[in-house]
């Protein structure tokens, strides 16, 4: 984004690209490329949401932002910092500021621990002191989410999913993050609890002035929670633009075609709606299709398609589109322009 | 008689906490060439209701009674190898989970020979030779090959196709798919339900499809039954539950999910609590501790389970709220929020 003039959190050229090796002597053969050139910036207080399909490394790339997987490539900004090679014991003190929520509330918890305890480890292992001790704080943090802080000597199997969720959120928040990354947060939950999570998260970036960045594969919550949308295929950014933009004017074919598999309930229009079939499934990372990797499902590809990659171009104010013949696009704009291109 | 009649279905199985009442008295019927989609949460009794008409509770501690009639014959009370004679040819699964759902030691062909040849007395050669056919209509690509491959090395769509081909292998009459989708991305998924739609064309079989996805319900179903606690609470054809639904579970769901195809809503209208215990099943009605409008039924909620009622043309409610009151809260309070922008 242009007006603003520090972003939170800058990614330039993320990769991440793990090796296949074979033999007694571990010879690398391969490389899967699970994050191959992400760009983009989120500012203070905007919900940046991640989109794609299962194996196009949305998870991996909310785990490179977090250190908690190497980078092999690209940089990763923190407040202006370069945090891409930070020893662990240089990154701690950041951890503060960055935290994140995971999918499975089940997992995610340690069932040997209280509430209390999984709650406070934050301020154990940071060695913050607060005011009236660590116990007034968790229970503060446990009433702001929506639980009982009575609950604060339970542990986690006397919990619902829902609230084992909210469990999960209340540590990410007990030392007040500045960004916050949730990965699939509500995919594990039921439809009601889903929308009282949802609401929750809403509230608390409200109430205390959070930035997300929301990996999900649920497109109808990502366009609910987000304020910008960036859709990933095979390891790249395909898109990314406004929710606004991104869900009523698509310009790449791939987020046409995703948005039109949702399936809406709506029977009246259940006959009449026009639909955008893929053929077959995602390729495997491992053998990426050439140029644009999207050609082998796409129902517009020609043959520059096959040959040069289309870059990542700002085809309107804030709306970024790789793509050779994308759709709405402004007539002025000049879609792959084959003098940027890169040759593949 | 309908082609598939259940009558006040009850499966409870006795634990050392005590009884679950995982299904308590389900009764509905579904013909052949229809679709019926039963939509709950997790724990309503989705997925052990399609297990009991399967017969694969038999032999195990569930505690099974009330009627399921098939084609005119009573499933309850067959033997479990009668039943199994059934399975597959006169009914057939689809499971959530194809990975674990196949066996990973055999070929995906070898699997759907052997279900087709338990049927059929025909000789391996022909089995085969029908296993590649099937494997070519639920759009697997190069059968001939692909047929003696192990379940891992296909994708998860793939295998979910090979699947649907195996439960498709002996054309049953009742298929029931439990959660076809949920393992699936969205641009497979459409692939999926649009095979699903066609094949029963093709097959007019009768299809139960159990989700927790309001939105893959209304693609395929032509009835909807909202299950809750164990119970049926709303029943009726998938326009009087998206139109004009009468329970406030359903108001719920519909609150609770975002949609694509409406303007953004500010916020969602989630139901507020958690989903029951089957244990301690709330008193009176089982919603009532989650219900915004349980202070409406004069005291009934918590006292009295409400009946499973026609308001109209065989659209089920089973809620305390007179008729005219709960027409007047969809009208005036759930619907134009739904719509909001």
């Amino acid at each position: 984004m242009s007006e603003s003039p520090e972003p939170l959190l800058s990614v330039q050229g993320l990769e991440k690209h793990f090796p296949i090796t074979k033999g007694l002597i571990k010879r690398q053969v391969g490389a899967v490329k699970a994050v191959d050139g992400l760009s983009f910036d989120v500012v203070k207080g905007e919900t940046l949401g991640l989109v794609g399909e299962s194996g196009c490394g949305k998870t991996t790339t909310g785990r490179l932002i977090t250190r908690l997987l190497e980078p092999t490539g690209g940089k990763v900004v923190f407040e202006g910092r370069d945090i891409t090679h930070m020893s662990q014991g240089a990154l701690r003190p950041l951890r503060r500021d960055m935290q994140m929520i995971f999918q499975d509330p089940y997992s995610s918890l340690n069932p040997r621990h209280t509430v209390g305890a999984i709650v406070g480890a934050p301020f154990r292992i940071q060695g913050v002191k607060t005011e009236h001790g660590t116990k007034k704080a968790v229970q503060d943090i446990l009433e702001l989410v929506g639980l009982n802080p009575e609950h604060y000597n339970r542990y986690p199997h006397e919990f619902s999913g829902g609230q084992r969720q909210r469990i999960g959120i209340a540590r990410t928040l007990a030392l007040k993050p500045k960004l916050i990354i949730a990965d699939e947060p509500v995919s594990a939950l039921d439809v009601s609890i889903q929308a009282q999570v949802v609401n929750l998260l809403e509230d608390l970036q409200n109430e205390l002035d959070l930035t997300y960045v929301v990996i999900a594969h649920d497109l109808s919550v990502v366009r609910h929670i987000s304020d910008r949308v960036a859709v990933m295929y095979l390891g790249k950014i395909v898109e990314i633009a406004d929710r606004q933009a991104l869900y009523e004017a698509p310009m790449h074919p791939y987020t046409t075609a995703l948005l039109s598999a949702v399936p809406v309930p709506d029977v009246k229009r259940r006959t009449e709606r026009e639909r955008i079939r893929l053929q077959g499934d995602v390729p495997s990372p491992l053998n990426p299709p050439s140029a644009c990797r999207f050609h082998t499902r796409c129902w517009k590809a020609q043959e520059i398609c096959k040959t040069v990659e289309p870059p990542l171009a700002e085809l309107a104010t804030g709306h970024q589109v790789a793509c050779h013949f994308p759709e709405n696009a402004p007539k002025d704009a000049v879609p792959g322009d084959a003098g940027t291109a890169v040759p593949a | 008689m309908s082609f598939l009649e259940l009558n006040d279905l009850r499966v409870h199985f006795p634990t050392d906490d005590g009884l679950v009442k995982s299904v308590d008295g389900l009764t509905f019927k579904l013909e052949r060439g229809k679709t019926l989609g039963i939509v709950g949460e997790s724990g309503s009794g989705k997925s052990v209701t399609s297990l009991a008409i399967l017969g694969l509770h038999k032999g195990g501690r569930a505690m099974i009674s009330g009627e399921i009639w098939l084609d005119g014959e009573e499933l309850v009370s067959a033997s479990a190898e009668h039943v199994r004679t059934l399975r597959g040819k006169k009914m057939a699964m689809i499971f959530q989970d194809p990975l674990s759902a196949m066996h990973p030691y055999y070929t995906v062909g070898a699997q759907i020979v052997e279900a087709y040849r338990i049927h059929h007395h025909v000789s391996k050669a022909v089995a085969r030779k029908h296993a590649i056919d099937m494997l070519g209509r639920v759009g697997i690509p190069q059968p001939e090959r692909r047929i003696d491959s192990y379940p891992h090395e296909f994708s998860g769509g793939m295998r979910q196709r090979a699947m649907i081909a195996m439960a498709l292998s002996c054309d049953p009459e009742l298929l029931i798919a439990d959660e076809p989708t949920t393992a699936l991305d969205v641009t497979v998924q459409a692939q999926i339900l649009d095979l699903m739609r066609d094949l029963q064309q093709e097959f007019n079989s009768a299809l139960i499809i159990i989700t927790h996805d309001l939105g893959v319900v209304a693609e395929l179903s032509d009835d909807i039954l909202v299950m809750y606690g164990g119970k049926c609470i709303e029943y009726g054809t998938a326009e009087d539950i998206f139109e004009r639904p009468e329970h406030p579970y359903t108001w719920g769901l519909l609150g609770s999910m975002p949609r694509l195809d409406r303007a953004r809503t500010e916020r969602l209208m989630p139901i507020k609590g958690t989903p029951p215990s089957l244990i301690n099943v709330p008193s009176g009605c089982a919603f009532h501790p989650r219900c915004a409008f349980e202070g409406r039924t004069g005291g009934k909620a918590n006292t009295q389970v409400p009946e499973l009622l026609e308001t109209e043309g065989g659209h089920l409610v089973r809620c305390h709220l007179p008729r005219e009151e709960r027409r007047a809260i969809w009208e005036n309070e759930i619907k134009p929020n739904l719509e909001s922008v």
